[in-house]
């Protein structure tokens, strides 16, 4: 059977894939903020925390990062239900992305903090700064140097990963891709233009990230 | 009658988890092999390879797992393949883990001092022969740890071809979650799965790299 690939249809359905857009936007946005507020405070926990602290970070980290993210959502959005904690999808996916980026983020800041050298710590304080001053004038910049090019990779991939959440029904791009099939049957077609979409966001999200680097730390 | 979550169900999992252990390792051969190539096609002297290379990760990396699952379920049968979630995740995660792999070992490779290609080159050898002789033996150790690192990664990731309907860990947890009305206890259940079989990698993946700093 010859089979011709016929992408008018499937264009002709544009809204439907700029509505996905824009949620998975709003998805990576909200799960890079949530993940970054998590990855910071927890990172800070794990580096200068008390002993207790620690080991509960280092718990999170290695329970979230040896599970697939799949089944984080599907415990969160079908699991908590039964008990008595009901979210909508949005709701649900946010929480899972932010929590699943929240591990990854975490390890790539305490990577980056601990990549400061304990001799410049110990300089600054022998210079009579406080620790908030050896923190905010010793440490930060370089650790924030070290750690934006993990992160900006971090994030990419998250967008990415949040075609899943397809799977509890939440509007994105990637479900996009299911109400266009059904509407027109152009299978192959659907998913050639839902990746070329993706591939455009995760260089749009590059992009962004370099340009970002190259302002804060190119000259310094 | 709605059956309750025991002892059976728990067997169930158990025997869907080799289905994801061997979708994994099939998953892993198909990916070291784009991977192998993609990596040589790298370093190699000859640009347009290099281009393809450098070209296929950009795309790879930077479209979903879910789209290239779809796209090959669906799309190879346009290619008279007959529909099936076994071979459609196969290829998936061959191509898909192939571009991981692919930048993995072209940086072992580039890790290597420029000096033992040279030293290679001045006893005679030619490109492949310094490549197999020199350079890959000593990269193998640089590589190993990040592969292992990349192993806990595919293993949840084959997560998603319970998407596409391939009955592993993920997909009998939606079963029975349906036929028990317990979807908190097995996902729980899941998860304590995937987590056995991830942790023991990921703990593995760090002390070689330890081991790797220790010994540099």
């Amino acid at each position: 059977m010859k089979y011709g690939l016929q992408f008018r249809d499937v264009f002709a359905a544009w809204e439907a894939f700029l509505d996905g857009v824009l949620i998975t936007l709003v998805l990576s946005f909200a799960a890079m903020l949530g993940g970054l507020l998590i990855g910071i405070s927890f990172a800070a926990g794990r580096v200068y925390g008390p002993p207790i602290l620690r080991r509960i970070v280092v718990i999170y980290v290695d329970v979230i990062r040896n599970t697939p993210l799949l089944v984080q959502l599907f415990l969160i959005f079908f699991g908590l239900p039964s008990l008595g904690v009901r979210l909508d999808g949005m709701t649900a996916a946010i929480i899972a992305l932010v929590i699943n980026l929240g591990a990854y983020t975490t390890e790539i800041v305490r990577a980056g903090l601990e990549a400061v050298p304990r001799v410049q710590i110990e300089a600054g304080s022998s210079l009579g700064l406080s620790n908030f001053q050896v923190f905010r004038y010793v440490v930060l910049f370089p650790a924030l140097k070290a750690m934006v090019p993990a992160l900006a990779s971090q994030f990419v991939l998250l967008m990415l990963a949040t075609s899943i959440v397809s799977q509890i029904s939440v509007p994105d791009l990637f479900h996009a891709a299911s109400i266009v099939q059904s509407r027109t049957f152009r299978d192959f077609e659907v998913y050639t233009v839902i990746g070329v979409l993706y591939l455009a966001l995760a260089f749009l999200f590059r992009g962004i990230f370099a340009l970002l680097y190259q302002r804060a730390f190119a000259r310094r | 009658m709605i059956r309750s979550f025991g002892m059976i169900d728990i067997f169930y999992l158990l025997a869907a988890a080799r289905w994801t252990i061997m979708l994994t390792v099939v998953a892993f051969l198909g990916a070291s092999l784009v991977g192998i190539t993609i990596a040589v096609f790298r370093v190699v002297p000859f640009w347009p390879l290099r281009w393809f290379a450098v070209g296929y990760i950009q795309v790879v990396q930077g479209t979903p797992l879910l789209v290239w699952l779809f796209g090959l379920y669906f799309g190879l049968s346009i290619l008279g393949f007959p529909v099936n979630p076994w071979f459609a995740a196969a290829v998936a995660f061959s191509a898909y883990g192939g571009a991981f792999l692919g930048e993995i070992w072209r940086g072992a490779l580039v890790s290597i001092a420029k000096t033992q290609w040279e030293a290679g080159a001045s006893l005679g050898l030619s490109f492949f022969e310094q490549l197999r002789y020199v350079i890959v033996p000593q990269s193998v150790r640089v590589a190993i740890p990040p592969t292992v690192g990349f192993l806990v990664q595919l293993i949840k990731n084959t997560s998603l071809a319970a998407t596409i309907g391939l009955v592993e860990l993920t997909r009998e947890g939606q079963l029975t979650s349906a036929a028990t009305f317990r979807p908190f206890v097995v996902y729980l259940t899941v998860a304590a799965l995937y987590f056995l079989m991830c942790f023991p990698l990921t703990q593995w993946s760090r002390s070689l790299e330890r081991k790797l700093h220790g010994a540099r």
